[in-house]
């Protein structure tokens, strides 16, 4: 009871806050909620078999934690690594992701009168943008984490279960 | 019901349905009950009975009292005919009972199996057993009872109500916080003050349980309440009082005299009520104060439930710990969540990384440091034994697993009409908690197959030469960093003609049959639905089961090899890692990237000279060693790491053991052995990840990530 109390309070100070952050040309934000800590770039570990946009494995402090390069997650060409490009961990349903991002800016309020679903693309880019926020003149893409990370799950759990039945029927 | 009360409730009747059995089956062998094992046996069935009534868990209760009432039986009369056999079937078969129950009440179900089939046979029996013996079979134990201890005390404990004890501990203190106005006999507004008595219909049966459930759902709507008898559940002359004289409730409560009445008409096998209201308690045959709750509750100290120790007896139900001390023999004992020793584990596993990260850092290299050196043998050496008591904390014995074997061999022996006894060596032989869990299902299948399969009938044996009855030794002990379980049994061994003919048949054979040794033809019996026996029993021959057995056994890390004389018997050897959470592993560098090997798989490794390597038409790579050929894989190529070194002559060849076969891994450079501690690869990635071999990462002493080779899995990448 305790928890959940506290954990609506959380929900409360930290809602319409938004950590930014940039990716190519433009401004992205993430519910700050999900973010657990923005880390510098670091040595990242190779593991075979995953899609181009899972770079690898990195070490936070003992845990092991896999790293998104989120320019190829949108299937965008990938972009050297700087000094100013940023590893930012998010926990989504308790497994924590880290986002190669291109650096992070700031943490901003955008009240929800300022926020506008994205238009409905048929070249469906966008599906991965929960919304889009007004920031004076300049606009913030605000991601859909939640889609983000289930969705592929789910699809990667449609591809084993079509493996698995083909290797059943054989 | 609070939820830490459901646990120790559970873990409590687990730990009583253990014994019970262990007991049960012990009674069998000796052909009857000793006095201490009836009390034992009494006893428990009581303690189950009574936090049952109080979990309110009807048929758990109902049951526990049926079976109670043979051993009550058994105990005060002394009864010269007594089937231990048959009680013993009873006894099981309430233990398998409340099992089920109980495990439905852990997966978070309600236990609501109606338990009369067995109650009724459990009476039928008693009644049975007590016309054998020549007993009345209505005669009224407790009743009985009651007046011979009357006369025995000089009348003292016939009158339960004159003993007013301690009973507030169980019932939940009936509202303690409000202090009773008992003194001066004032009651606030609003408040009706009851006389109740509760009459149980005759021969509805454990009236006291009965009453419990009344006082159990009658405290949430009550101000405070006090009943006679006062030790409902302790006391076993209260059963009588109740019946002669009902059950008599005096409560204060906010509800006017149609609710309280309503109320407790409500009460099952309610027979009559009588209840009138009192304008103040002091017109009360009985209200005690707090004062003297307290001290009766200071003097009362006949313990009832043996198993908990006096001291919990005295405590506030508030400070009620879910953490039952199980007293006994003198040791101190608590018990602890898995999950906080799983917690500490982790913590040991990355203090050892830590470890190695400050004692092996690159900014150490090369610096003269001898004060350094020393300080950080001895923190090794600390680190060393914390990891050591770490573990040993989750280590328990393998006796609870071994001792449920002999209910097995009983059961089956008796369904089968064979004769075999379970010896037990080396049982208290310690293990993780996690193999000890996992290593229940593969032994129960060996013993049901050596029982099954291999010990024969009475008849076959005595015909052989043999002791009629069988022998199935059941032995574990430790070796080096392994410990090892073997199942022998002296019956006729394995078949090899019949499991050839089978594997045949199947399509399982490896090799041409004259290459096979015994003991590969022997491992053909784990295989998936293999089974040599025509007729499908109870217990075996489906040919499911041995497969699990070594499934089960592979995921712990460990091994079976069946050996077998043919007319001698046969032996199961398993042989499992002592610890699954840190490994001894070779760390290899490939590139830019590193990766561990169990070293347990490594039976070599080497630079291979010039042309050592040779390739099949089809392009496969492999290598001659000591006259066999090997299969050779390049890491590099299978995980697809750039910068490694491409010529075998310039890098590393580790030839690693798995399962039968020997096969090369070709690496860059060896970086030495350690303890690492393996970690999970994440699931965002494994789910990813498919067949490549990787079971798993840990963290090098420099920090970096290296991921875990399972040459198990890379062996049926290469072979499959």
């Amino acid at each position: 009871m305790e928890d959940d109390k506290l954990l609506m309070e959380d929900e409360d100070t930290q809602k319409d806050k938004y950590l930014t952050f940039t990716l190519g040309n433009e401004v992205y934000g993430i519910d700050i909620k999900v973010v657990i800590e923005i880390i510098g770039i670091q040595k990242i570990t190779v593991v075979p078999e995953v899609p181009e946009y899972v770079k690898g494995i990195i070490n936070l402090r003992g845990k092991i934690i896999p790293v998104v390069d989120m320019h190829l997650r949108f299937k965008r060409p990938g972009k050297e690594y700087s000094d100013r490009t940023c590893v930012i961990v998010i926990d989504v349903n308790d497994v924590l992701i880290g986002l190669i991002v291109d650096g992070v800016s700031e943490v901003l309020t955008i009240p929800e009168k300022n926020v506008v679903p994205p238009p409905e693309l048929k070249a469906s880019q966008n599906k991965y943008i929960r919304s889009i926020g007004k920031i004076g003149e300049g606009v913030v893409l605000l991601l859909d984490w939640m889609k983000l990370f289930s969705e592929d799950d789910q699809s990667l759990f449609d591809d084993m279960s079509a493996e698995e039945a083909s290797e059943e029927a054989t | 019901m609070a939820e830490p009360m459901v646990e120790v409730f559970i873990f409590e009747t687990r730990q009583f349905l253990e014994q019970l059995e262990q007991i049960a089956l012990g009674s069998e062998e000796q052909g009857g009950f000793s006095e201490e094992d009836v009390n034992e046996i009494f006893r428990a069935m009581h303690t189950i009975k009574g936090s049952a009534a109080m979990m309110m868990f009807d048929q758990v209760s109902t049951l526990a009292h049926s079976v109670e009432d043979i051993f009550f039986y058994i105990r005060e009369l002394k009864p010269a005919k007594v089937d231990a056999t048959a009680i013993t079937d009873i006894v099981l078969n309430a233990v398998d009972f409340m099992r089920i129950e109980m495990e439905k009440l852990d997966a978070g179900g309600t236990p609501d199996m109606s338990s009369e089939e067995l109650r009724n046979y459990t009476k039928d029996f008693l009644r049975n057993m007590k016309l054998d013996n020549g007993h009345d079979p209505d005669i009224d134990l407790r009743k009985a009872k009651n007046a011979k201890k009357a006369s025995e005390a000089g009348g003292d404990a016939a009158a339960p109500a004159t003993e007013p004890e301690k009973k507030q501990y169980y019932i939940g203190a009936a509202k303690p916080a409000t202090p009773a106005p008992a003194a001066t006999g004032a009651t606030s507004g609003g408040q009706h003050i009851f006389e109740a008595t509760v009459f149980f219909q005759q021969g509805c049966e454990m009236e006291e349980v009965r009453a419990f459930g009344v006082v159990n759902s009658l405290k949430e709507k009550v101000k405070e309440l006090h009943y006679l008898p006062e030790k409902i559940l302790e006391d076993e002359s209260a059963t009588d009082t109740i019946r002669n004289m009902g059950f008599r409730l005096f409560f204060t409560t906010d509800m006017n005299f149609d609710e309280a009445k309503a109320e407790l008409d409500q009460t099952i096998f309610l027979d009559r009520l009588e209840i009138k209201e009192v304008a103040n308690v002091a017109e009360l045959e009985y209200w005690p104060s707090q004062e003297t709750i307290a001290i009766t509750a200071l003097e009362n100290s006949e313990p009832i439930k043996p198993a908990m120790p006096p001291v919990q007896r005295d405590l506030t139900p508030a400070a009620r710990k879910p953490a039952p001390a199980k007293g006994g023999d003198g040791a101190q004992m608590i018990t602890v969540r898995v999950d906080k020793l799983d917690k500490l584990m982790d913590l040991v596993g990355e203090m050892v990384i830590a470890e190695a990260m400050v004692t092996q850092n690159p900014d150490l290299k090369g610096m003269e440091l001898d004060n350094f050196a020393k300080a950080a043998r001895q923190l090794h050496k600390i680190n060393g034994e914390l990891q050591d008591s770490v573990m040993a904390l989750r280590m328990v014995p393998l006796e609870g697993t071994f001792k449920k074997m002999n209910r097995i061999v009983r059961d089956m022996t008796k369904k089968l009409g064979k004769k075999a006894r379970l010896v037990l060596v080396g049982e208290s032989t310690e293990v993780d908690k996690n193999i000890n869990e996992h290593i229940s299902d593969p032994l129960m299948h060996i013993v049901r197959n050596s029982v099954d399969h291999g010990i024969e009938m009475p008849e076959v044996r005595v015909e052989a030469g043999k002791e009629e009855t069988g022998t199935v030794i059941l032995s574990a002990e430790n070796a080096g960093g392994e410990v090892v379980i073997k199942i022998k049994d002296d019956g006729g061994g394995l078949n090899k003609e019949k499991i050839l003919e089978r594997a045949r048949k199947n399509g399982i054979l490896t090799k041409p049959e004259s290459e096979l040794t015994d003991r590969e033809i022997y491992s053909f019996i784990f295989a998936p639905g293999f089974s040599t026996k025509e007729a499908v029993t109870e217990f075996s021959g489906r040919g499911v089961g041995m497969d699990v057995v070594v499934s089960n056994i592979k995921s712990l890390g460990g091994k079976v090899i069946v050996d077998s004389e043919p007319g001698l018997g046969s032996t199961t050897t398993i042989k499992i890692p002592l610890t699954l959470a840190i490994i001894e592993g070779m760390s290899v560098s490939v590139g830019g990237s590193r990766f561990t090997i169990p070293i347990n798989y490594i039976s070599r490794s080497f630079r291979p000279d010039e042309g050592a390597i040779f390739r099949d038409p089809d392009g496969s790579e492999m290598i001659m060693v000591q006259g066999t050929c090997c299969p050779v894989i390049r890491l590099y190529d299978m995980y697809d790491i750039p910068d490694a070194i491409h010529e075998p002559t310039e890098g590393i060849l580790l030839l690693l053991e798995a399962g039968d076969a020997r096969f090369g891994v070709l690496a860059d450079e060896l970086l030495g052995v350690q303890e690492i501690v393996v970690k999970p690869v994440p699931k965002y990635i494994s789910r990813m990840m498919k067949t490549t071999g990787i079971s798993g990462c840990t963290l090098l002493g420099d920090g970096s990530i290296s991921l875990i080779i399972d040459p198990q899995q890379v062996h049926n990448i290469i072979f499959d």
